[in-house]
């Protein structure tokens, strides 16, 4: 039944369309293998393209280069990683979830799940003396699942089911609720809120291969899991009747694809801190290059929400120089005119 | 026109007394709240001042405020508490007439300076000004202002056209106050004087560390600005309408909305300035105090007094109630959210749009 729609007649603007959409996807890739370049060529110490080559090829073979510019780029090579894993997460993670409540607005951040996130992992260093890795995902994982539903169940009451604004809005009263919550939590531990104040900005740079493996099995199996939700999206995307009609398991292709969305920023929110927006930007400007077939959106949202944040990395490593402005500042920066634009173009109520 | 008026049914005198007395009920009901609320606020005072690690009696907090030299009790109560006692009402009066300002000019409840985002303009702005370029006080109010008079602009400009308005303004505004929230985190985390009054002053709110020196700017708008609110009160009775009738009533729509929106975001970001955004002081004043008065009155003076009885209240609760003290802007911020998703249910259950 979803082959019939995947094989839509050959009219000629639906081979515009495509045709358009392999554009996309050919820049797309360009434009992470430039922001990675970029990413490991600026900073506070400028390099030149020789010590570029020379850092990544002495880091292929696993050498440590004697040449100091050489050096700089190889301590780049982390954080960019993360930054494009985090990116592609949060974007992915943000397509599915406006796919799923059919609602332009959902992002993690705006559904507070960053702070759920944080509040768990604040009551696992306060009460139960954590401090591994492994032990942060398995916290923010579930603060985020609690949050993003507790949050989606309080915006769908009533007869309008979600909207943007009781989403919005919901977020917005749980944000403030929980974030009032970490602060009562730190304030007596002086020693916890040290370790947590750079958990209220998000930054790629803090993250290390060691937390990078232990959240990488959620990226994969998120992100994979998210790719094959795809056309079970676009039938969703017609209404859940007629999706019913095409044969897809409403109820459990929602549940399945939340799970995945929550799972991919939660994960990001463990290792990189709370980073709005990228979630909400970019499923939206793919949209308007590549229309909203999922089986294209969610693929090129990843690539472009790698090149976002890893740009916003290296943004704030230039501007912050000799220290840095976090990814974090850069994204809700660069987040809220789009917000206002996607705020602007929407009917209120509808949708 | 005759003719109208002889279609309409007769009013008898019953009718006339009948309404005559609802009136006079409903103007009762409406002292009886605003004494009720005054006595409130007052006892709360009290308690601010008598209370702390050693209560001193009712006769030695007179002998203080009269000026008296009162051993121990003149430190206590003059230079620490009456401050933050002083700090609390002014800042929740002025976070409540600006917050029901904000609420009945808009038309919904959720549209507090809060909630929009204009009292995280503010708060950035404060601590820019105080943490990141140590400017003195006036400048400080001085700068916040701006910024908060800026944000409002910001927001109404990026708001207007088309239908909806209010929705899409409320929506503008928390995404513009989630970029000025990132904005206060990080000026505090790059400060290198991270300490935790700091930040929490200018993250939720805190009543800590208030000085007699520091309360002029917030004493004076006060002083000024919530009469002014309160005399075009009547129009903002009838702007509540819809501008259409407001204007057939002979209000002045755009002068009084202007003047009423520079008082409101000069009320709420003085008192940021001074407090931090104390959290939903502004958007939970104007709501209570309309249940509390009942319908059909205005509700700026009931708002300004139930914002400072909620400013005090929650000040006492947060110092005494628990081991640790916190500061106002916690314990306002962990009762005040379940309200707002109280309200956003229950309004979405009636099927409105929030």
């Amino acid at each position: 039944m979803t082959a019939t729609l995947a094989t839509p007649r050959r009219a000629p603007a639906a081979s515009a369309g495509a045709r358009r959409r392999v554009v996309a996807l050919v820049v797309a890739v360009v434009a992470v293998l430039l922001a990675v370049l970029l990413s490991l060529a600026f900073g506070s110490r400028p390099v030149t393209v020789d010590q570029v080559v020379e850092g990544i090829t002495t880091w292929l073979r696993g050498e440590t280069p004697t040449d100091i510019g050489a050096i700089a780029v190889q301590s780049r090579i982390p954080r960019t990683v993360v930054a494009l894993l985090a990116g592609s997460a949060l974007a992915l993670s943000g397509a599915l979830m406006q796919a799923i409540t059919r609602n332009p607005l959902a992002d993690p951040g705006i559904l507070g799940v960053n702070t759920g996130a944080a509040l768990a992992v604040v009551i696992g260093i306060a009460f139960f003396g954590l401090s591994s890795a492994a032990g942060y995902l398995v916290l923010a994982l579930i603060g985020a699942f609690v949050t993003a539903f507790f949050v989606y169940f309080v915006g769908s009451v009533g007869p309008g089911g979600t909207t943007p604004i009781k989403l919005a809005l919901a977020g917005a009263a749980t944000t403030a609720a929980l974030s009032s919550l970490v602060a009562a939590i730190l304030l007596p531990r002086q020693a916890v809120m040290d370790e947590f104040r750079y958990w209220q900005v998000g930054n790629v740079g803090r993250a290390d291969w060691g937390s990078l493996g232990v959240v990488l099995p959620v990226l994969v199996i998120g992100t994979i899991v998210a790719l094959l939700c795809a056309s079970a999206l676009n039938a969703l995307a017609l209404g859940d009747d007629v999706a019913v009609g095409l044969g897809v398991h409403v109820g459990r292709i929602r549940v399945v694809a939340a799970v995945a969305g929550v799972g991919l920023c939660a994960a990001v929110t463990a290792i990189a801190g709370p980073i709005g927006f990228v979630g909400l930007m970019v499923p939206h400007a793919v949209r308007l290059v590549a229309g909203t077939d999922q089986r294209w959106l969610l693929p090129l949202s990843a690539l472009g929400g790698a090149v976002l944040l890893t740009l916003a990395d290296t943004i704030g490593r230039v501007i912050g120089s000799p220290g840095e402005v976090e990814a974090g500042i850069i994204t809700a920066f660069l987040g809220a005119p789009v917000l206002i634009a996607i705020a602007r173009r929407t009917r209120m109520k509808a949708l | 026109m005759a003719a109208l008026l002889d279609s309409l049914p007769a009013v008898s005198d019953a009718d006339v007394e009948r309404v005559r007395a609802g009136r006079r009920r409903r103007s009762r009901r409406r002292t009886v709240a605003l004494v009720v609320l005054s006595v409130l606020a007052v006892a709360l005072f009290a308690a601010m001042l008598m209370l702390g690690n050693t209560i001193y009696p009712v006769s030695d907090v007179l002998a203080v405020l009269r000026g008296e030299d009162v051993s121990g009790a003149s430190f206590a109560v003059g230079t620490l508490r009456l401050p933050r006692a002083l700090t609390a009402v002014l800042a929740g009066a002025a976070f409540g007439v600006a917050g029901s300002t904000f609420q009945t000019m808009l038309r919904n409840p959720l549209a507090s300076p809060d909630v929009i985002g204009i009292t995280s303009g503010a708060s950035a702005a404060a601590v820019l000004s105080i943490v990141v370029l140590k400017w003195s006080g006036t400048a400080t109010m001085g700068l916040s202002l701006a910024v908060g008079i800026l944000t409002a602009l910001v927001i109404y400009l990026a708001a207007r056209g088309g239908d909806s308005t209010g929705g899409r303004l409320i929506l503008i505004g928390i995404g513009v106050g989630a970029m000025l929230d990132s904005v206060v985190a990080y000026l505090l985390l790059k400060a290198a004087v991270w300490d935790l009054a700091v930040a929490t002053r200018w993250m939720t709110g805190s009543l800590n560390g208030s000085r007699m020196e520091d309360i002029l700017p917030l004493a004076i708008a006060v002083v000024v600005l919530v009469p002014i609110v309160l005399f075009l009160a009547r129009d903002l009775g009838a702007l509540e309408l819809g501008d259409s009738w407001a204007t057939a009533l002979g209000v002045r729509v755009d002068r009084t909305r202007v003047l009423l929106v520079v008082a409101a975001v000069a009320l709420a970001c003085v008192a940021t300035a001074t407090t931090g955004p104390i959290a939903f002081v502004a958007f939970l004043a104007g709501p209570i105090a309309a249940r509390i008065v009942g319908p059909g009155s205005s509700v700026v003076l009931p708002a300004a007094l139930t914002g400072a009885c909620l400013v005090l209240a929650a000040d006492l609760l947060g110092q005494f109630a628990f081991d640790t003290k916190f500061p106002v802007g916690v314990i306002t911020g962990i009762l005040g959210a379940p309200y707002l998703i109280y309200l956003l249910v229950r309004t979405s259950r009636r099927g409105g749009s929030a």
